[in-house]
């Protein structure tokens, strides 16, 4: 069992302790924890301890190439743990699921074949790389669990479409769970730390909690909707200091209907843009994101804003990076940044390299695999590079 | 700027320590009841004013109560005092009264319109 870092486990008032432990009661009448204590432990998560079954984003692929890779790498490496990641693996259809374009039960038999792939291999814990994932099959197992008939009917389809059986994962985990829960191993591995070196100060990092993680089943997230602590659990330990700016909560704007038709993206950065105007004033060194969706239009929408609105939200005109976890953390254990994939970024990343220290090669960041060059992206008319 | 094909929306938040509530208040210690307003909307649905058009009174004293005063006044312009909203009203609120007086309060703040203030000034 994970458990929340301490300053999220205020000891409260005294007129809220009068449950706790005390010496005035009998000993039989005294419970086992505090009462504060029992009331955080609502707010922990299960999170399994080794032997994962991977099971990758359709998106994170494209925009955040280095992630995934970053991830598998850091659990196998650093962590010594068993992940296996599925070649024979498939789409979850969550954007289709949420775009009312794929029925429940399609999603539900694809879900059951994920499902059947893991227990093929052996495997009881599952990690959805993408929290939009992660959501869906919070919900399909939680829908089972309230009606065993659609779990026959699915067991059903499952089997008529492809004969194959599954069991019912005993633990699902995001992965910024596993990050989170082995944050102080990784930190002893670390070579940098989150703080400017110019200055010796934390540096200030807006975190970012997609909605999927924890506002559909609270209970599934770490800190629950009110303290996600999962992200700013990473941040504290590595030295940084989170910032917590009026719209901290608020969604990044990406809303599979806002997003998939047109014009309808109005309505999608207008979200994006009500947290930059929050965030703005604590002057962030970066954002860090566990969805997606999240990391991507935190990330382009500054982009978009700067072109239609001359608008950025730092002081030099170059935007306020947007990193995964896994980014964050393979940077600060000293990974290379291209190698990571930063360069596919929008708002580009070097600013926050050199705050932190960590060295990179300038001309290294286009070249491909085999040691050639790639041509240079076109560069925004607003947005510095 | 290329072409996104959308723009930016432009948001709803309605930030009370930025409003002007001024004349609000001196609605509100008036004698037509509009504190007692729970936004139901009989009000917009009964209005003559409001059938065939995009008209809404009860809108128009709801931006009036939060201070949000642009357009309200042009908008309350267009009421013809015939006082069917304040017979259907729930809460009892005297709202042919209240548009008299919201019309009065907003007087002064359209110096340069002159058609606006005749209708303004239609009592
Ligand atoms: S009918 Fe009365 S209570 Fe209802 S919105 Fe109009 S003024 Fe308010
Ligand atoms: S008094 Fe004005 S607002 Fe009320 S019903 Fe008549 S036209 Fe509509």
């Amino acid at each position: 069992m994970e458990t929340i870092s301490n300053n999220l486990h205020p000891t409260p008032p005294a007129h809220q302790r009068t449950l706790s432990a005390s010496a005035d009661q009998p000993e039989g009448l005294r419970p086992a924890f505090p009462a504060h204590q029992r009331y955080w432990n609502e707010y922990v998560k299960e999170i399994a301890d080794d032997r994962y079954f991977y099971e990758r984003s359709c998106i994170r692929q494209t925009f955040f190439p280095g992630s995934e890779a970053a991830f598998l790498k850091i659990l196998r490496d650093e962590l010594g743990k068993d992940i296996r990641d599925e070649v024979n693996q498939h789409t979850c259809t969550g954007i289709g699921y949420h775009s009312d374009i794929v029925p429940l039960e399609t999603t539900m038999t694809i879900v059951a074949r994920l499902f059947s792939l893991m227990t093929e291999a052996g495997y009881k814990n599952y990690v959805p790389s993408c929290v939009t994932s992660f959501g869906v099959f919070s919900e399909i197992v939680h829908k089972w669990e309230e009606q065993p008939a659609l779990l026959e009917k699915t067991r059903e389809l499952l089997f008529k479409a492809t004969g194959r059986e599954f069991e019912i994962p005993e633990n699902i985990a995001h992965p910024s769970d596993i990050i989170y829960k082995f944050r102080n191993e990784l930190k002893d591995k670390m070579k940098y730390r989150l703080v400017n070196r110019y200055t010796g100060r934390p540096l200030k990092v807006v975190d970012h909690i997609g909605c999927h993680y924890a506002k559909i089943f609270p209970e599934k997230g770490i800190g629950k909707a009110e303290f996600p602590h999962v992200l700013a659990g990473m941040v504290e330990s590595w030295g940084g200091e989170v910032v917590d700016y009026p719209e901290r909560r608020h969604c990044c704007g990406f809303g599979f209907r806002q997003y998939i038709i047109q014009e309808n993206r109005g309505y999608s950065i207008a979200n994006s843009k009500k947290k930059f105007e929050s965030m703005e004033p604590y002057e962030p060194d970066f954002i860090v994101s566990n969805c997606p969706g999240c990391t991507m239009f935190l990330d382009k929408w500054q982009y978009v804003i700067a072109e239609m609105e001359h608008k950025t939200y730092d002081k030099e005109g170059y935007g306020i990076p947007s990193l995964t976890y896994e980014e964050m953390a393979g940077l600060l254990l000293g990974y290379d940044p291209w190698t990571l994939g930063l360069q596919l970024h929008q708002v580009q990343v070097e600013h926050l390299l050199d705050k932190i220290g960590i060295e990179y090669d300038p001309d290294d960041k286009y070249r491909a695999a085999d040691g050639s060059l790639l041509p240079s992206p076109e560069k925004p008319n607003n947005l510095q590079v | 700027m290329p072409e996104f094909g959308f723009s930016i929306s432009k948001g709803r938040t309605i930030d009370f320590d930025l409003l002007d509530s001024a004349r609000t208040a001196a609605l509100e210690g008036d004698d037509s009841g509009l504190i007692k307003c729970m936004d139901c909307g009989t009000c917009t649905a009964t209005c003559s004013a409001g059938a065939f058009s995009d008209f809404s009174i009860r809108k128009i004293h709801t931006m009036f109560r939060r201070g949000q005063y642009d357009g309200v006044a042009e908008a309350l312009s267009k009421c013809m005092l015939c006082g069917k909203c304040t017979l259907v009203c729930p809460r009892s609120v005297n709202l042919r009264h209240a548009i008299i007086r919201m019309r009065q309060t907003l007087r002064t703040s359209v110096p340069d319109d002159d058609d606006l203030r005749h209708y303004l000034n239609v009592l």
